[in-house]
């Protein structure tokens, strides 16, 4: 319906950022599941679980790794913030909501990193 | 002009309808020049066809509300020395409405939605001779209190994601209202609100960007409104009275 053709300067707040982030971390998520559930389904059989643990000491999956901590992490914190604003009625006080749910993201997300290497 | 400054401002103004573009103009920058201000001079000495809306020039009517710079602003209030881009403006209609031309938008279905959301007072059965006691520190008061300054301007309509993404999406101003109303204790059918705005158009759309919050000029909060709409909702149809 919006027929101009403005740029949307409008959207360059915290809110819709944490919005935004929420989103694409639920979309990693989501896309990460399969490839959990299959290697759950491995463990089943034991040459191949190996198989798949010793693929994942490669870097490059420690790292994917600590980002889907991270993500898991910022779409929990998101997710707290959604509820802190709609059921608790917080108005000030979502700034600090916001920022602390990004803290504790990338918070997790460090700690994971430090621990896996 | 008045003497003011030698720099001029380039202004980029939408000219059209929906089809059409933007057109650029040279406008002398003042020391103190609101957008509106930019606005009128342009249709006053350079282009006398130019449409554009307007009435108080103080922020009480909320008429000249247009897109600056890709964001929705009340213009009467909006100081050019605030939002100019290197001397650069650029002025369109509030989005997410039917331009009809230049920066003049159709409200008709913005205004329509106030009525969608049940946005207005119902009387009850009680005898019209009894004045209804609502005391200022009671909680449905406060919470009429911080959402009935709307000025109807149309700027977190403007603003609003879940409007673009959605045409029939009652949006922040009318759901506030819409909130306002609900927290009237002297209204005579509360859960009617809260049966036009659980609609399939209504307050469970929001997806809590706040750029309504951010950009009201009157600093209401349309999301925390919503929020409350929600949470009323919830218990009401888990009472079983919706």
């Amino acid at each position: 319906m919006s027929a101009v053709g403005v740029t949307r300067a409008s959207r360059a707040h915290a809110g819709f950022v944490a919005a935004i982030i929420h989103r694409l971390s639920g979309l990693a998520l989501a896309v990460f599941l399969p490839l959990h559930f299959l290697s759950l389904g491995l463990a089943f059989e034991q040459e191949a679980f190996e198989g798949f643990i010793a693929w994942s000491n490669n870097p490059l999956v420690k790292l994917s790794e600590a980002l889907l901590v991270a993500a898991l992490a910022v779409h929990f914190a998101g997710g707290v913030r959604l509820l802190a604003i709609e059921f608790f009625g917080l108005t000030r006080a979502q700034a600090v909501w916001i920022a602390c749910s990004f803290a504790f993201g990338v918070g997790g997300g460090v700690l994971f990193l430090l621990r896996a290497f | 002009m008045s003497a003011g400054t030698n720099n001029a401002l380039q202004v980029k103004v939408w000219r059209g309808d929906a089809d059409g573009a933007y057109e650029s103009y040279e406008v002398p920058q003042q020391e103190n020049q609101t957008v509106l201000d930019v606005v009128t001079y342009i249709q006053r000495h350079l282009d006398a066809a130019l449409a554009y809306r307007f009435a108080c020039r103080v922020g009480v009517c909320g008429s000249c509300a247009m897109t600056v710079n890709g964001r929705p602003r009340w213009t009467c209030r909006t100081h050019v020395s605030r939002v100019a881009q290197n001397g650069t403006l650029e002025i369109a209609p509030l989005q997410n409405l039917p331009v009809i031309r230049d920066l003049v938008t159709d409200m008709t279905p913005f205004f329509e939605k106030w009525q969608e959301a049940r946005g207005r007072f119902v009387p009850g059965e009680g005898p019209r001779d009894t004045l209804a006691q609502v005391p200022p520190e009671q909680t449905e008061r406060a919470a009429a209190s911080a959402a009935i300054e709307c000025i109807n301007c149309g700027v977190c309509y403007s603003a609003c994601d879940v409007v673009a993404w959605r045409e029939d999406y009652l949006g922040p101003a009318a759901l506030n209202r819409a909130w306002a109303a609900y927290n009237d204790v002297r209204d005579g059918d509360r859960t009617g609100v809260l049966k036009a705005v659980s609609a399939a158009s209504g307050c469970n759309n929001c997806h809590t960007h706040q750029s309504c919050a951010e950009h009201c000029p009157v600093t209401l909060n349309p999301t925390f409104s919503i929020a409350g709409l929600k949470r009323a909702t919830l218990k009401a149809s888990l009472k079983g009275e919706l």
